[in-house]
Formats: C-alpha cells, sequence, structure tokens
C-alpha cells in the first residue's frame, strides 16, 4: 500500500509546503529584516521590529486584542453552556437542534458582519425601535465602538462554543445525574458539581477554539469597531498595505501565531485525538 | 430522564432568535422600498438595482470562476489525502494541516501576500485570478480532509481487503470499492469547500488583483461606506444560496 499512498498524499504535501509553511518561513525571515527606503527589505538581520511590539501605541492595540477576545469567549461561554445542555436534552430532535447552531456558522461571515452594521447603525432597527417606543431621545451609539466588536465576535463564533460542549454533554453518564438527585442533590447542585466539572475538557476545547479567532479577527473590528476598536489583525493587515512596514508587519503575525500555536498544545495536551 | 425545565427551552428559544433574527431582518428589509429602516411597503427595487450593477455581476462572475476553480482542485488533493491518512496516519500533514485550518485568516493573507510578491521576483507573472485561485485551495483542503476523514471512519476496512484478495490491484480497490462508499462525504466536503471559497474576503483581498475583484470585495467595500439596500438584497440571495448548499451537505454527511 505505501507506493500507492505517497502519492496520494502528494498533492496536499506539495500544496501545504509551498503554499502554507514555505510563506509562513518567508515571513520568519522578514520579521528579522529591515524595513528599506521605499517599504523594501533589506539586512541587517535584526529583531528590532519584536522590540517595537512594546511600544504603548502597539501594546495597547496588543493588550485590546486579548481583553476583547477573552471577554467574547466568557460570554460565548455562558451563552453557549445553557444551549448545549437544552441540546443534548432534547431527544429525537437533537440534530435538527444541532444544524440550527451550525448553519448560520456556514453562512457568510462578511453579511453576519454586515447584518449588525444593519441592526446597530444610528438610524438601524434597535435605535429607530427603541425611539417608536419613546425609551430614547436619540440615537444609542451603539456602532463602532468595542462593544460592537464584542457582540459581533460572539455573534459569530458561539457555534465554535456549543459544538465542544454538546460533545461533552452527549457522553456525560446519566447514570451520575440520577445518582447525584438520589443522594439528594438539587439540580442546581448537580449542575454545579457534577456537570460543570465533567464537561472542563468540551469547555477547555470550546475557549480555545473561540479565543484564538477572536485574537485574529480582521474583519469584525474593521466593520463594527470602525477605526477606534483596532485589534492585532488590524495592526497586522495595516502596515502590509498602508503603513508598507513589512519587517513590523511580520513580527506582529508571528507572535500571534505563537500565541495561537501555544493555545493549540494545551489543548492537543489531552483531547489532539478529536482534532483530525 | 426528566422532562426539561421550561426555563432552559425559553432560553434556547431566545438563543436561537439571536443566531438567526438577525440575518432575516437583514433579509426582510431587502425587500423594503424605502432606503431607511421603516418599512414602506414591498418592492423588488433593491434587487433589480443588484443586478443591473455591472460591478457586483463582474465580481459575482470572478467569485463564481474562483470558487470553481478551488473547489475542484481541494476535492480531488483533499479527498486523496484523507484517504491516504486512512491507510496510515502521517503527523506531520496532519498537523499542518490542522495549524492550516486555525491559523488567523489574516497571517495566511499576509504570508501568501509576501510569498507571491518574492516567486515574482523571479516569473513575469503578477496578482490575479491564478494567485487567488491558488490561496483558495491552500485553505479549503483542511476542510475538505476533514469531512472526508469523518466519512472514511465509517467504512470498513475490510471491504478493501476483499477487494484485494480477489485480485484487484490498490487503485481499483480505491477507485471501485471505497470511493463509491465514501461519496456522499466528498460532495458534502466539495459544497463546503465552494462556500467558504466563496465567501473568503480577508485573504482574497490581500492576493487579488486588478481584474480579480471578487464578491465579497465589492460588498465590504459598499459596506465600509455603511449601509446600502442593494447589499441587503445580494446577501439574502446569498444567504438563500448558501443556506442550500449547506443543508444538502449537511443531509450527504449524514446519510
Amino acid at each position: 500500500m505505501n507506493r500507492l499512498r505517497a502519492w496520494f498524499l502528494a498533492p496536499t504535501w506539495t500544496v501545504m509546503v509551498t503554499l502554507f509553511l514555505a510563506p509562513l518561513a518567508i515571513i520568519l525571515a522578514y520579521s528579522l529584516l529591515t524595513r528599506g527606503a521605499y517599504g523594501g527589505l533589506s539586512p541587517p538581520w535584526t529583531a528590532e521590529s519584536y522590540g517595537r511590539l512594546v511600544d504603548p501605541i502597539y501594546f495597547v492595540i496588543l493588550w485590546r486584542s486579548f481583553w476583547i477576545a477573552g471577554l467574547s469567549t466568557v460570554v460565548c461561554l455562558l451563552l453557549g453552556f445553557p444551549l448545549a445542555l437544552f441540546i443534548s436534552r432534547s431527544g429525537p430532535r437533537k440534530n435538527l437542534y444541532l444544524s440550527l447552531v451550525i448553519l448560520p456558522f456556514w453562512t457568510s461571515f462578511l453579511i453576519r458582519t454586515y447584518a449588525w452594521m444593519f441592526l446597530l447603525r444610528d438610524t438601524g432597527l434597535v435605535n429607530t425601535f427603541l425611539e417608536k417606543l419613546g425609551l430614547i431621545q436619540g440615537p444609542l451609539p451603539l456602532l463602532y465602538n468595542n462593544f460592537a466588536v464584542i457582540l459581533g465576535l460572539v455573534y459569530g463564533y458561539l457555534p465554535f462554543m456549543v459544538l465542544p460542549l454538546y460533545a461533552t454533554l452527549e457522553r456525560l453518564d446519566p447514570n451520575l445525574l440520577e445518582a447525584a438527585a438520589d443522594l439528594g442533590a438539587k439540580p442546581g447542585i448537580t449542575l454545579l458539581r457534577v456537570i460543570l466539572p465533567l464537561c472542563e475538557p468540551g469547555i477547555r476545547a470550546g475557549s480555545i477554539l473561540v479565543f484564538i479567532p477572536c485574537l485574529g479577527a480582521y474583519l469584525t473590528p474593521d466593520l463594527l469597531g470602525g477605526g477606534k476598536s483596532v485589534m492585532i489583525g488590524n495592526l497586522i493587515q495595516n502596515q502590509f498595505t498602508t503603513a508598507r512596514d513589512w519587517p513590523f508587519g511580520a513580527a506582529v503575525a508571528l507572535v500571534l501565531m505563537a500565541v495561537v500555536m501555544t493555545l493549540l498544545m494545551i489543548l492537543a495536551g489531552r483531547d489532539s485525538e478529536d482534532l483530525l | 430522564m426528566k422532562r426539561k425545565t421550561p426555563a432552559l427551552a425559553i432560553y434556547a428559544l431566545a438563543a436561537y432568535l439571536f443566531l438567526h433574527l438577525p440575518l432575516l431582518i437583514l433579509a426582510v428589509f431587502s425587500f423594503n422600498s424605502s432606503r431607511f429602516t421603516v418599512w414602506q411597503g414591498f418592492s423588488l427595487n433593491w434587487y433589480g438595482a443588484a443586478l443591473n450593477d455591472s460591478q457586483l455581476i463582474e465580481s459575482s462572475w470572478n467569485s463564481l470562476i474562483i470558487a470553481i476553480f478551488a473547489t475542484a482542485v481541494s476535492t480531488v488533493f483533499g479527498t486523496l489525502c484523507a484517504y491516504g491518512l486512512w491507510k496510515r496516519n502521517s503527523k506531520p500533514l496532519a498537523t499542518s494541516l490542522y495549524l492550516n485550518l486555525v491559523t488567523p485568516e489574516i497571517v495566511t493573507g499576509i504570508s501568501l501576500l509576501a510569498f507571491y510578491q518574492w516567486i515574482f521576483r523571479f516569473l513575469r507573472v503578477q496578482l490575479g485570478m491564478h494567485t487567488v485561485i491558488l490561496a483558495h485551495v491552500a485553505f479549503s483542503i483542511a476542510y475538505v480532509v476533514i469531512v472526508v476523514m469523518a466519512r472514511l471512519r465509517t467504512v470498513d476496512v475490510r471491504l478493501e481487503e476483499a477487494a484485494l484478495d480477489l485480485g484487484a490491484n490498490e487503485w481499483q480497490a480505491f477507485r471501485y470499492v471505497t470511493l463509491p462508499a465514501i461519496l456522499p462525504g466528498v460532495v458534502a466536503a466539495a459544497l463546503l469547500a465552494f462556500t467558504v471559497s466563496f465567501d473568503d474576503y480577508v485573504i482574497t483581498s490581500l492576493v487579488a488583483g486588478v481584474n480579480s475583484e471578487t464578491l465579497p470585495m465589492v460588498i465590504y467595500a459598499i459596506a465600509r461606506r455603511g449601509v446600502n439596500p442593494i447589499v441587503n438584497a445580494i446577501s439574502a440571495l446569498i444567504v438563500v444560496g448558501f443556506g442550500c448548499l449547506i443543508m444538502i451537505s449537511q443531509r450527504l454527511q449524514s446519510t
């Protein structure tokens, strides 16, 4: 079998090496070069680009990215857990309810983000509605701030939280819950002391799967944050387009990759078999 | 099992509304005759305007061509790869695919851009449809591998062994025994790859040239200037189209 198998793997190997690994290697090289006179790249080799990350102007952006991604992850967990619990207990309609979570996820991310622009802008549906009710005088500033970015990220990545949580809840032995009830635990206590601890792998997987795309988000902060909520992704894009400082952009991108890979290694620690 | 508590069911209803209502509202207002968020009566004006917009039509064609080519290549490559990995896992390849899947799009995009610029020093080519198609192949293979792999796990290895015992060669065993068994999974994977390719903005915008503007790039440019009912109309069409493809894909994956 080995002869044919090599031929089966070869096309994908070629694509991965030339269009994924080699480009990353080039980024690594660029991050160590110096910016030339016209935005080009030139020696000497230096780690100066990495040093600039602690510059307050950029550090603010890194810090903002981390707390926005972290808060979005927590909100996803709080919103996603009850939903996963509901799906796991809904008997024969499980698959339908699960599809209803997955369906919006595969719908265009750009359009889902645009939908929130449509709802949140000054003359959007939410403001119009509240004004009609007489609850507010002028429009609330709902769009172009951190709140809108977090809302967009939670909306976008909630399915990433629900799916692994559902998978662990599904594997939960119902006898354990009965045992807890027989021993006199109220439902709330069972939830806190039995279900939650047993869901730890799902919570960890879901949190990492949500945190990673949130941290690297580009579209959501650009459309919903509108310049005031710049995140790492926007910083990288800016360095490669407008600012034309490729070494610095490459350094930021690699730092982001390092964070992503560290998180993945934590995830892969125990349940790496589920990944692929 | 106990009856589920009504509180949980009510919460779930609210969560589903949160997930689905924004797109539904967006679609409803694509039929509004006014450009403002006040209902003024039913009209198909914005659909008419969208279909008469040459930039939208042209970019839709580009998106379609790119998605078809990228899907064809990534489905073939990804299916072969999943089969090879199913026979015997290759840790480095599986890891690269997984890493590829979780790499933030912006990082994939700028590294491809840097890579292309570097290559162009030696070759007389420029950014265009071909660079976009290659980029799309690179990021959609991993999706194909995952979906086809899930399907392969349900296939009985002994079927192929029987075919080999009966005198089939390795290729025939794949072509006439395993491939037909995983075909629904392959089609499902192709549909997913198509939607992922058709929808991509971040990577595409970085590696596209002057003549390869895609539909998401046009939508993005309009959306950045503010809300426009034409985008609502386009969005409704895409959401319905994607919805059908995804539902077919889900159905195929569960058969």
